[in-house]
């Protein structure tokens, strides 16, 4: 499965998911209370800095912002346009404080460690009538579906180019909806003639 | 209450939102805005499954972004993006579809296409704009209401959605008819 994780052995890595995800609340707050820009900039040091320790280096951190950096571009040409130089410097070092903080706990932790510290969270929301076991089997069932509608996007693109439809939107989608809602009658019984009761707590 | 069925249908629509994500983006001559297909998912979702089975599916949608998975049109994912100045787009999603697939819901049958597409703009970019941009004034500190002046490039690309998405989903209830 594709997904965002960098192995490692860091301290880090090690982290319970659910420790990270409080750790990463509280620090996302703390840099949205920071007043000004020196006092971000000592915090985003202090980022990098761990990417260093844990061995994920600089060019990870650098990774977490390149996808952004056109939106960056055109809010501080905003932030600047609207109230100076300072302001948009501020905003932007603290979005990119928050998103390589971020980056962090998506970086050391495998996407089945997140599903596990999710179901176990999702235990405390029995009492409200949420169903842990449902959202589990969504969550399966969506990992397991994304790679196969990508591999029938795919197929059904290879058929289209043949008649030179591989770039219009509309003879993709139909045959790619359609052949998954045909699919899903079937995944359904399959998944209760194996036992599966959804109502069964 | 969910059958297993609802279940798989919400599973299989996250997936899908994932999928057009693939799509690589089309940039508008005129504005030179690029265009995503992958907020058509949110407009397809509301359209076929209804409000509940929509909202749900776009939510978890969302879900799978934060656990860490590249999901989101560019190969962009991780609970980072609920940190970053787009947030309240992905936020808006399940409240867009949810809003979409409630105005569906209320028709029995086929909605007429200027209808659906009266629909698709209500829940699909109304719904979508009011959150998404509103979040990202607030966390730059900017005046709401003008920042709403910067979303008006943005409206041609999605409108283009809008028509997309009403000839998509009339073709795929043609195909199966008791969605």
């Amino acid at each position: 499965m594709f997904e965002l994780y960098r192995p490692g052995d860091s301290f880090l890595h090690r982290m319970r998911p659910g420790a990270k995800l409080l750790a990463l609340a509280g620090g996302g707050t703390a840099i949205f209370l920071l007043p000004g820009l020196p006092a971000l900039g000592a915090v985003m040091l202090a980022v990098l800095m761990i990417y260093g320790a844990t061995g994920l280096g600089l060019g990870a951190a650098w990774a977490q912002l390149r996808p952004v950096l056109i939106i960056f571009a055109v809010l501080f040409a905003a932030q600047v346009f609207i109230s100076g130089w300072m302001t948009g410097a501020f905003f932007i070092t603290r979005f990119a404080t928050l998103l390589m903080l971020a980056g962090l706990l998506t970086l050391t932790t495998r996407v089945s460690d997140m599903v596990a510290a999710l179901e176990h969270g999702l235990e405390w929301l029995r009492p409200l009538g949420l169903n842990p076991s449902k959202i589990s089997l969504a969550l399966a069932l969506a990992l397991r579906f994304i790679p196969v509608l990508a591999q029938i996007t795919s197929e059904v693109r290879e058929a289209q180019r043949v008649r030179g439809l591989d770039r219009s939107i509309i003879a993709i989608a139909i045959p790619v909806i359609v052949r998954t809602l045909r699919m899903s009658d079937a995944i359904a019984d399959a998944i209760e003639a194996r036992g599966y009761n959804p109502d069964r707590p | 209450m969910l059958s297993t069925r609802d279940i798989v249908s919400i599973a299989l629509f996250a997936a899908l939102t994932a999928a057009l994500g693939l799509f690589p983006p089309i940039t508008l001559p005129a504005t030179g805005v690029p265009i995503t297909a992958q907020s058509m998912g949110v407009m397809l979702a509301g359209a076929l499954i209804g409000a509940r089975r929509g909202g749900l599916a776009l939510l978890l949608f969302a879900v799978l972004v934060a656990i860490g998975l590249p999901l989101l049109s560019g190969g962009r994912g991780g609970i980072g993006i609920y940190f970053g100045p787009t947030a309240g787009f992905v936020l808006s999603w399940p409240v867009a579809a949810f809003v979409t697939g409630w105005l569906f819901d209320k028709h029995r049958g086929q909605p007429h296409p200027a209808l659906s597409a009266l629909y698709l703009i209500i829940g699909g970019i109304g719904v979508v704009y009011v959150i998404g941009w509103t979040w990202l004034a607030v966390m730059n500190g900017w005046d709401v209401a003008k920042t709403m002046g910067y979303a008006l490039p943005f409206i041609p690309g999605d409108l283009i959605k809008v028509a997309l998405t009403v000839v998509i989903a009339r073709g795929v209830r043609k195909a199966i008819p008791n969605l």
